[in-house]
């Protein structure tokens, strides 16, 4: 008898342990913003994200949706979740069925797990294709799937570089005058030699160092057919390129905390320790937000080039608002969702609120977007006229299904083994994660 | 109670009624009633789920499209990140018993002892760990043990004359802060179950022992460890399980994904593949495999600690 109870006391331990793993999951929003709830007989839509600021966006545009069509008045409820913990509800809702919102944010790289089986968003192309024309197409086609477009992006995701102005007069070098990345290097010496501080920071957990840099060279994970090209030599060239940053350089160190988003790096940029750093555009709010004391000292470029009228940007980073088919009123839903981020004055709204380079590019040069916002004063007037320079020399990237993968990879084995631990080559690191992201395409 | 009521009285609900009552009075059906909830809550919340795992374990399961793919997803399982996962696990489950085992035996044995003073101010101090919440200190030992040379712990180091350390990035450290954490939280758990274990051993004994010109180690070895065998099994099965399932530990320095893999556990790779990468399918494939890991694993500690023996334990 004694036992038998103790097996049963072993299996339900055992069992109890299957279960282990979904105790994070749930929770409360962190912050919860209502928007038009005063209004009688308005339509409640939820949209959910994972990034606060997004929420003020749809704010502002539920306001003026709703003096613009009284008719058809909206109730916005927007909660924001962490970000892992937002895209595990989300996919978890639209795999069961039910609890999903009406509108929600999804990162791109995560996107590819809600274009698997049958997509349960709404495809929203009778309201993009008529706007197409006035949109850098390549952020539709990243959320696309058999030719129906799912997602909305908030913007075009230009990569930048932002120079800390200061630091590179004390080291005498003139911005303007790095044209390619031969004459970065050049300038890092210079800002070591003569600094306090080093030319960069590279990262080592995320991919914000590597992307961009292959993508500016025509590479990327995947070709246009979605075969894996991780390993090919352009991208082993170029990671070979940002060991030597840190490792024969020494002009460049890992980004403390291991990526531009962690709390020790924004520290350390604050205090100087870096004389520039690549980002995409939408990283501005960041300097805005972390990066009090470097107010007036920042200056954004184009990217150096890797040869003469080579690329100057790079495409990166994204988050496509989406209408779930869980929506009530998923008309209304997607009519809303155009009306906030396809229009002129909702493209205007994207950078005067989030400081965002918006994916229409005839508003790029309107009047409404050279007007004073704290973006401009944080920086320097002529930020689109920078962008205006480069809108041509963005590659498309190409994303698919194993995207959540090769990312995966990245994160967690190539940039550290190769940049932190130097315990593998470039072409190994990344000969052995395209084999890994290929080993699961088979299935 | 039944021949107390007057036969040509009763009418035909009253008997019902009655015999409603005689079900729930009945000798035979309360215990059913008092395990009830043991059982529901065990069918419901254990049973079914496990068999809907197994059930998935060999589908691939995407919205809309739920197919039967025979052994596929046990065909992938036994990948290099899985082994990665199971040596990190494996290590960290050898450390936490080890360590959760001889500890708590040290303290409580100091604790115990009569000459011991303000022993409760130290039971009660060395018990409020475990009702910390694992994400509130983890949180706090994410920041003592911060990458810059201005952390606590890396001050530390320096004060003493060592290098700093990048704590989250080598899998030594990574490990160690894993197991630090969990130490930190169950010590005084352990502690408790042994003083209890402790009182429990017949004075009796010792003063025999004394009276043989037994000294402290043959005392111990001969009277306090046979009496605290139990505990002391209970405690490594109930480590080693917890250990194998570990994920918070993990999750609260490295959230999703950790430099490397040092800090990827088998139930954290459950999570990537299952959740973060929208593969149910294999996840419960590798949850399977892992409830197969825990139980041999477990059949052969009690075997080899002798808690199948008749009479013992």
């Amino acid at each position: 008898m004694k036992k038998l109870l103790f097996l049963l006391v072993i299996v339900s331990f055992v069992l109890t342990a299957c279960g282990g793993g979904t105790e994070t999951g749930g929770g409360d929003a962190d912050e919860q913003l209502v928007v038009g709830g005063d209004i009688e007989g308005a339509t409640e839509l939820t949209f959910w994200n994972f990034q606060e600021l997004h929420s003020e966006f749809f704010e502002d545009a539920v306001i003026r949706w709703n003096e613009e069509f009284p008719e058809r008045p909206i109730k916005l409820v927007a909660e924001t979740y962490p970000f892992d913990q937002m895209h595990n509800n989300l996919l978890l809702s639209l795999q069961s069925g039910s609890g999903a919102p009406d509108l929600a944010d999804i990162e791109i790289s995560q996107f590819a797990n809600y274009l698997q089986g049958e997509v349960q968003l709404e495809p929203l192309n009778d309201v993009i294709e008529p706007e197409l024309d006035q949109m850098v197409t390549s952020r539709f086609e990243i959320y696309a799937k058999d030719g129906q477009y799912y997602g909305m992006d908030y913007h075009v995701g230009a990569t930048v570089m932002f120079y800390n102005e200061e630091i590179m007069n004390e080291a005498g070098v003139d911005i303007d005058a790095i044209k390619t990345w031969d004459d970065y290097i050049e300038a890092g010496k210079q800002v070591v030699e003569n600094t306090d501080a080093v030319m960069t920071t590279v990262e080592s957990d995320e991919h914000f160092s590597f992307w961009p840099l292959i993508s500016q060279r025509g590479s990327d994970y995947f070709d246009e057919n979605g075969d894996v090209i991780l390993d090919n030599d352009v991208n082993v060239d170029t990671l070979q390129f940002i060991h030597d940053l840190v490792h024969e350089h020494e002009i460049a160190v890992i980004a403390p905390g291991g990526f531009h988003h962690a709390e020790e790096y924004y520290g350390f940029m604050n205090d100087g320790g870096a004389a520039s750093l690549m980002m995409p555009m939408w990283y501005m709010g960041r300097f805005l937000d972390y990066m009090e004391d470097l107010e007036g000292k920042m200056q954004i470029r184009p990217l150096p080039m890797w040869e003469d009228g080579g690329n100057r940007s790079a495409g990166m980073g994204g988050t496509g608002t989406v209408v779930t088919n869980q929506s009530e009123d998923p008309e209304l839903a997607k009519d809303f969702l155009a009306y906030a981020k396809l229009t002129e004055e909702g493209n205007i709204k994207l950078w005067e609120i989030l400081g965002f380079d918006p994916p229409r590019h005839d508003v790029w040069d309107s009047e409404a977007m050279g007007e004073d916002n704290r973006f401009y004063r944080y920086f320097h007037d002529d930020i689109f006229d920078i962008l205006l320079e480069v809108r041509d020399e963005i590659n498309d990237i190409n994303i698919t299904e194993q995207t959540p993968d090769a990312q995966q990879e990245i994160h967690s084995t190539v940039m550290h083994s190769v940049l932190r631990e130097q315990s593998k080559t470039p072409e190994e690191a990344l000969t052995d994660a395209a084999e890994a992201v290929r080993s699961r395409i088979i299935d | 109670m039944q021949s107390s009521v007057p036969t040509e009285k009763r009418t035909k609900t009253s008997q019902g009624k009655q015999n409603r009552f005689r079900f729930l009075y009945s000798k035979k059906l309360a215990p059913y009633v008092f395990v009830s909830p043991f059982i529901l809550s065990f069918l419901i919340l254990f049973l079914y789920p496990f068999i809907s795992a197994v059930n998935m374990s060999f589908q691939q399961v995407l919205p809309g499209q739920v197919n039967y793919i025979g052994m596929a997803n046990y065909s992938r399982v036994f990948n290099p990140t899985f082994y990665t996962a199971l040596q990190n696990t494996t290590i960290y489950v050898i450390l936490t018993v080890v360590i959760l085992t001889v500890l708590p035996l040290i303290f409580a044995i100091v604790l115990n002892h009569r000459l011991m003073k303000f022993t409760n101010f130290f039971r009660a101090s060395i018990f409020i760990p475990a009702l910390t919440s694992v994400i509130v200190a983890g949180t706090i030992f994410r920041m003592i043990f911060g990458d810059s040379d201005s952390s606590v712990a890396n001050q530390f180091l320096q004060f003493i004359g060592l290098n700093p350390v990048e704590w989250r990035y080598n899998a030594w450290s990574a490990m160690f802060l894993m197991v630090t954490l969990a130490s930190w939280r169950w010590i005084g758990v352990n502690i408790l179950y042994f003083l209890a274990a402790l009182q429990n051993v017949n004075h009796d004994l010792y003063e025999a022992a004394d009276i043989d010109g037994a000294n402290t180690w043959q005392k111990f070895k001969h009277v306090t460890f046979p009496a605290i065998k139990p505990v002391v099994i209970f405690l490594t099965t109930i480590t080693t399980i917890n250990g194998f399932r570990m994920f918070e530990e993990s999750f609260v320095f490295f959230e999703t994904s950790s430099p490397g893999n040092i800090g990827l556990t088998v139930v954290g790779y459950i999570y990537q593949e299952g959740i973060q990468r929208n593969d149910m399918g294999f996840g419960a494939a590798v949850g399977i495999v892992l409830l197969g890991v825990i139980f041999v694993v477990s059949v052969i500690q009690l075997f080899a600690t002798g808690a199948f023996k008749k009479g013992d334990a």
